[in-house]
């Protein structure tokens, strides 16, 4: 297949389904081991939106790893599409946590770089990069440095490249964190718009309850660690979601019983 | 147009100029005798006087420190790689390199001498040995700084390892290497000196030993000129190689404006 072949036979699939069975994960530190993640159950339906909810600590980028495939699970298994993940999961784009730009690389060469180490073409790579900076309000930055971008700025970069090679999964975590509620909530309008153009799987991670209602198909909820998953919401709005969507009384429903139940949690 | 960067030369050379300024009116004002400490006109008259032996033997000396120092980067960025690539060797070899450190340096010159004679070959391995090991600090030091969350992103694009120990954690590490190769271009011309100062026919360690020896004392100054001198013509040639080979976001001195 050529590489063009390969973008276009990529743009216009559904997302991979992802199926996450009795996972538990440890992590030994000097002797003593840290359960991370303890026997979680997720079914997340191929081009579905999933939110996972957590506080802090319990495992949530942990999860993400293991469903990249860029960590093996202690116990039970992930499966793509049906199909166990062994290794690194190639067809993904993640948003980490941090925002992890290369400081010597412009914002459109950071866009680029999947299409880059995928040895994909480049040219057709800076066309979709420049598409996607302009979705996001940075058309103007192409050449800067991201040494030179607010934080938010550098943040809504990093979702361009993870979008770029068109992935079936994309992997969120915690990307609008680190932005004011202005900007936090345009980004999760333009995500969402992005998304519903361009339906894949995502598995989105936030500890902001109403960010993850208002995106998400569904709502996974997570104990403190070790994280187990707590209860699971199906948000059956329609999509995709408009601002409005906050005023729906189910949305506020649903936000409230959540905080409710993170109060009997003890993390509230 | 007056370019910025005017403002940012002027005031230490107006700084160097007055100092040199109240030194000379100064030793003139409370006499002091020229033994112990001749006045600038005096060191510039010895420059002048002896610019041909000055030369020759700054030449020997800036031969020695840059051997060294280049010998340190060979042998130093390689040693870095291999102990940041195998946690085997960062734990056997590397423990034992920091604790070598505690041995000086200087002491090892009249070892050297013993081994390998009065010629160039001590001087440019006690210079190396000073030198080498700023590098391998601050590169395995910057080989570790890469995010971890930037080699995941690496990997789950499938770059192997080597490519992402290329493409990322060498680049990353590029501003801890330049800092450590510019402390070492300081410490070869030590080394160099040392080495002159233990054995020697030639360089400008050997030359301020005669002068001293002859109570030359404005030609001692006249060799801590032209020592100052190599000092900075090496630390400046690194920040040049700098310049050319690194894109502006990883080079060191526009990240210490930036962080100002
Ligand atoms: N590489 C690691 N080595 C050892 N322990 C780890 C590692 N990564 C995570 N942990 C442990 O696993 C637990 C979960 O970490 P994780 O980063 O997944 O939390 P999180 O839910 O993403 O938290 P936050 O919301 O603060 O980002 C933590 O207690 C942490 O100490
Ligand atoms: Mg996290």
């Amino acid at each position: 297949m050529s590489e063009t072949d390969e973008l276009l036979a990529i743009a216009d699939n559904k997302g991979a389904s992802i199926s996450i069975r009795n996972v538990g994960m440890d992590f030994a530190r000097r002797g003593s081991v840290v359960t991370a993640l303890e026997d979680v159950n997720l079914e997340i339906p191929a081009g579905t939106f999933c939110s996972v909810l957590g506080p802090s600590g319990c495992g949530k980028s942990t999860l993400l790893s293991l469903v990249a495939g860029l960590a093996s699970p202690t116990r039970g298994t992930i499966a793509l599409d049906g199909n166990p993940l062994t290794g690194p999961f190639h067809d993904v784009g993640i948003v980490f946590q941090s925002d992890v730009l290369l400081p010597w690389l412009t914002v459109l060469e950071n866009v680029v770089l999947p299409a880059k180490v995928k040895k994909l073409n480049m040219e057709q790579a800076r066309t979709t990069g420049r598409q996607l900076l302009r979705d996001v309000g940075l058309h103007d930055f192409c050449n800067h440095y991201p040494g030179e971008l607010s934080g938010g700025m550098r943040q809504r970069a990093s979702i361009c490249r993870a979008l770029l090679a068109k992935p079936s999964v994309l992997l969120m975590d915690e990307p609008f964190g680190a932005l004011d509620a202005l900007t936090r909530e345009k980004m999760q309008q333009d995500l969402n718009r992005i998304w519903a153009e361009d339906t894949k799987t995502v598995l989105f991670i936030t500890h902001d309850i109403e960010e993850a209602v208002s995106m998400a198909d569904q709502v996974i909820v997570m104990s403190p660690r070790p994280g187990r998953v707590l209860r699971r919401y199906s948000i059956d709005l329609p999509q995709p979601r408009t601002p409005a969507v906050r005023r729906d009384p189910f949305f506020e429903e649903t936000v409230d019983d959540i905080r409710n139940l993170f109060h009997e949690a003890g993390v509230l | 147009m007056i370019p910025p960067s005017i403002y940012k030369v002027l005031p230490p050379i107006f700084a160097f100029l007055a100092l040199i300024g109240f030194w000379e009116f100064g030793v003139d004002y409370f006499d002091v005798p020229q033994y112990v400490l001749p006045a600038p006109s005096a060191i510039g008259a010895a420059i002048a006087d002896h610019w041909q032996s000055l030369l020759r033997h700054s030449g020997v000396t800036l031969v020695e420190a840059v051997l060294g120092f280049l010998l340190g980067i060979a042998v130093g960025l390689p040693l870095a790689i291999l102990i940041s690539c195998s946690p085997w060797l960062e734990r056997t070899i590397y423990p034992l390199l920091v604790a070598s450190q505690s041995i000086p340096k200087v002491a090892l010159a009249p070892i050297f001498v013993v081994w390998f004679g009065f010629g160039l070959l001590p001087k440019v391995l006690i210079a190396f040995s000073i030198a080498f090991f700023p590098v391998v600090v601050n590169t395995v030091v910057g080989l570790s700084r890469t995010p971890p969350d930037m080699i995941r992103l690496m990997q789950s694009l499938g770059s192997t390892s080597v490519e992402t120990f290329l493409r990322v954690r060498i680049p990353m590490a590029t501003p801890y290497i330049f800092a450590g190769i510019k402390i070492s271009s300081a410490f070869a011309v030590v080394g160099a000196i040392v080495g002159e100062f233990i054995a020697a026919t030639s360089g400008l360690g050997y030359l301020q030993l005669i002068a001293n020896n002859n109570l030359e004392i404005p030609l001692l100054f006249a060799c801590l000129v032209l020592l100052s001198l190599i000092g900075a013509v090496i630390y400046y040639a690194v920040v040049l190689v700098e310049h050319l080979i690194l894109p502006a976001p990883l080079r060191s001195q526009e990240n210490d404006e930036a962080r100002r």
